[in-house]
């Protein structure tokens, strides 16, 4: 254990003076970043901020008992990968050399992550045409050889309304051998226009960073501003929070087990789930007039209070939702035509989402108890918390099980706080930010772990705000579901992964 | 001369309006109020209307594929007896052509989606070539035993023949018929549980991935005859299940319409109770109906 003590470690939603994290020297931090993943320790964030005439390069791990890490050093051009002793960190390290203008060592698949221009001050371009923005997908994919092996290509645009990414399979008839996917064409510049901030639009920007996670998002954004000034949220404020949290990952869950009945061919449980997650986002709109829940959640607490007459207007609503939504599902299980479907597809073994440090459902539709409101407990959790679900298999029918314990957790949580909402006011004052801080925020979103990271310089203005939605780790994961897949099950393993586009472009 | 002239009419008219009913049946079990009857008849103007987009990898396989599918469905249907009314066209082994015909069809669908070039339509057309290889010996199974029950050789002579009173003396191999004769019915038409016609998902489908890159008055065609086809196979399909007879020809007419109807129902409730079956099951499936239709045959030649 002894590489522990390289770390600094600290708690969730802390901030940190960036003094107390040493600079370390790259062998030894790459060193520790391998060991640490080996010790029970997961890369919640790898990050480089363009500094001087190098990279500053940033590890924030999560640990065991609520720990987490912080890990700095500093590279020129050239940053060895540890990629192969440790693959949960081969998108960080394409993401830093993409960003800062890196070249990656012995990378075993380096290639941009987005294809977009480095952050700010640009060292060297990449590859040809400096100062050319490259297009997405433009390069080589992955190919398996063969006479029998042909190659399908899907997307960028989708016989669907959904966001454009391209998927490349390597197909041997019906059967799947690889899956690599290109994304980026969302690609939005968000921490490139965070930096320099907190601007009075960088709430509202942190809200759009995945539109299914605004509450998720929000809440990680509120806690980063909060442990900067110093602040604690009232605990009403905090409550309300959950809530709404909670009423978003029921909304999203709701709509992603009708998404897998409507992608089976089942019809009944796909139109009432349709209409029930609209149930529960009206329930969202109860509460802020948003059913996204934008506007909800600001630095301090929350924006709006729940009245009296709204807290009874949520109980019916839950109580009617929890009915509906009970008796769609209870169709879905009972029909053997869906769950022969669903029944080892798209399998995903343990030991590859260790790995592959998949998050969220994902995770522990593995069996893998991995949920950040249990191990990194912030806001009202560190209270109460629904409690924590896995299931076995790794198939869709896991993330689809899995789905629905989840909700029926949430719908009992959400019950209980609003019978027993603290008094106060949901608001507190929440002062400038620190300078020269490290905050981190992990939340747990109903993704699964989203992770925002800011660094303030000395007037408490943000260096570099290094935002990480779940999707990030779990892309990875749908490529390895659909390794010997029917390629005509892709789009039900998509739709038990359900990954957002752009909260992956940024 | 009247009935051939009804005849006509109900082939040229009434197909889409089965959509429509299917449509409606599952709007109406996943709780909405659903599309109106006639829709499909405005999507067909609607298409009819449009312009067409070729793409210029593509030859005239590619055109001829949706007017030569559509010509060989619509005289396949002059040999199908409807109701008890014998059809335009009637000889002896006209069920060979009949088979035929649908075939030609499927081979020219194929071929224009080969002619593309895209991996997608590729994928279907090896998909649906597979499906309908073992489709095939059900149907022609099928024939058989319905010729052996007949005695006739002629489709109208054989589909006419059946009757209540067949059913009571052999009740069991029309049994074994009817199952596999609709697990036909809904292959070949692209149903639920074996493709699903509604999908968006392009990896998911069998037929409508063959036919994603025609537009305008071509697809207009390819969405007819499509209907066309469930129409034909649905007339085969209730001559052996729901033989139904009026000495009344009008009354008989009217019965037609409404078992059509009625078996419209039946499609899109099966469609709203079950999901797709992954698509290795489908050839399993189908291996199932012929066997079916096998046994009905065994059980006929005793």
């Amino acid at each position: 254990m002894s590489s522990e003590g390289i770390l600094r470690t600290f708690r969730n939603g802390e901030a940190i003076p960036v003094r107390d994290v040493p600079e370390i020297a790259l062998h030894a931090f790459l060193q520790g970043a391998v060991d640490l993943t080996g010790q029970g320790w997961r890369i919640a964030s790898y990050f480089g901020v363009p500094d001087r005439e190098g990279v500053a390069l940033w590890c924030i791990l999560a640990g065991s008992q609520g720990r987490l890490g912080a890990l700095r050093s500093w590279v020129e051009r050239q940053l060895p990968s540890i990629t192969s002793s440790c693959p949960e960190a081969h998108l960080f390290e394409r993401e830093i050399a993409e960003q800062c203008g890196l070249t990656l060592e012995e990378h075993p698949w380096f290639k941009p992550v987005r294809y977009q221009r480095p952050l700010r001050r640009a060292h060297e371009e990449r590859g040809s045409g400096a100062g050319v923005q490259p297009l997405p997908a433009v390069g080589d994919f992955y190919r398996v050889e063969g006479a029998e092996v042909h190659e399908v290509a899907v997307g960028p645009v989708h016989a669907g309304v959904i966001e454009p990414g391209h998927f490349r399979f390597q197909c041997h008839g019906e059967v799947v051998f690889h899956l690599e996917i290109a994304l980026g064409y969302q690609h939005r510049g968000l921490e490139h226009a965070l930096a320099g901030g907190p601007h009075p639009a960088t709430v509202v920007q942190l809200e759009t960073v995945a539109g299914d996670t605004t509450i998720g998002h929000a809440t990680a954004h509120a806690m980063i501003m909060e442990g900067l000034a110093g602040t604690e949220p009232p605990p009403r404020g905090e409550a309300l929070r959950a809530i709404a949290l909670e009423l978003e990952r029921l909304a999203n869950h709701c709509g992603d087990l009708g998404a897998l009945a409507g992608d089976v061919g089942y019809l009944p449980t796909m139109s009432f789930c349709g209409r029930i997650r609209g149930d529960f986002l009206n329930m969202t709109a109860v509460l802020c007039g948003s059913r996204f829940g934008r506007g909800l959640l600001r630095p301090g607490g929350t924006y709006f209070d729940c009245s009296a007459g709204q807290t009874a207007d949520l109980l019916k609503r839950l109580e009617e939702a929890r009915r509906d939504y009970s008796g769609a599902v209870e169709l879905l299980w009972g029909s053997p035509s869906v769950m022969t479907r669903f029944d080892g597809a798209g399998q995903v073994r343990p030991e590859d989402a260790l790995a592959l440090g998949l998050v969220g459902p994902a995770a522990r539709a593995c069996g893998i108890e991995r949920d950040v409101r249990r191990d990194h407990p912030f806001g009202f959790y560190r209270i109460s918390r629904p409690p924590l679900r896995t299931q076995p298999g790794g198939d869709v029918m896991a993330r689809a099980k899995l789905r629905w314990q989840e909700s029926q957790a949430s719908l009992e949580f959400i019950h209980d706080r609003l019978n027993s909402l603290p008094e106060g006011p949901v608001m507190s004052a929440c002062g400038a930010a620190a300078g020269e801080r490290l905050a981190v925020a992990l939340v747990e979103g109903w993704r699964g772990e989203l992770c925002h990271v800011a660094i303030t310089d000395a007037a408490g203005r943000f260096l570099r705000y290094k935002v990480k939605d779940p999707s990030f780790h779990n892309w990875s994961g749908l490529a390895m579901a659909l390794r010997n897949e029917q390629i005509s099950d892709f789009p039900l393993c998509n739709k038990s992964f359900n990954l957002s586009y752009c909260g992956f472009d940024l | 001369m009247a009935d051939i002239l009804i005849h006509l009419v109900l082939v040229i008219l009434m197909p889409p309006l089965l959509f429509g009913v299917i449509n409606r049946t599952k709007a109406i079990f996943a709780g909405r109020s659903g599309p109106p009857l006639l829709q499909p008849y405005y999507d067909l103007l609607r298409l009819l209307a449009k312009g067409s987009v070729f793409s210029r990898t593509t030859t005239w396989v590619f055109r001829a594929g949706p007017i030569v599918t559509l010509a060989a469905t619509l005289v396949a249907a002059l040999l199908i007896p409807l109701g008890n009314h014998l059809p335009p066209f009637s000889f002896n082994g006209d069920m060979i052509l009949f088979a035929y015909l649908l075939a030609l069809g499927r081979f020219f669908t194929t071929a224009a989606a080969l002619d593309t070039g895209s991996s997608f339509e590729g994928m279907g057309a090896s998909r649906e070539v597979t499906f309908s290889c073992l489709a095939e010996p059900v149907m022609f199974i099928a024939l058989l035993t319905l010729s052996r029950l007949s005695g006739s050789l002629s489709l109208s002579g054989m589909l006419t023949h059946s009757s209540a009173a067949l059913w009571m003396t052999s009740g069991a191999a029309l049994i074994l018929l009817v199952a596999g004769l609709f697990c036909i019915l809904l292959v070949e038409n692209c149903r639920i549980p074996f493709d699903d016609p509604n999908t968006h998902l392009e990896l998911t489908m069998i037929h409508e991935v063959m036919v994603l890159d025609h537009s305008g008055p071509a697809f207009g065609m390819i969405l007819y005859g499509a209907t066309l086809k469930l129409f034909i196979l649905g007339a085969f399909f209730l001559h052996v299940a729901l033989p139904l007879r009026s000495p009344d020809p009008w009354l008989d007419w009217l019965v037609f319409c409404a078992s059509m109807l009625l078996l419209s129902v039946v499609i899109g409730v099966v469609e709203s109770s079950m999901a797709r079956f992954r698509l290795t099951r489908v050839p399993q499936m189908l291996l199932a109906a012929g066997v079916l239709s096998a046994f009905a045959m065994i059980l006929v030649l005793r």
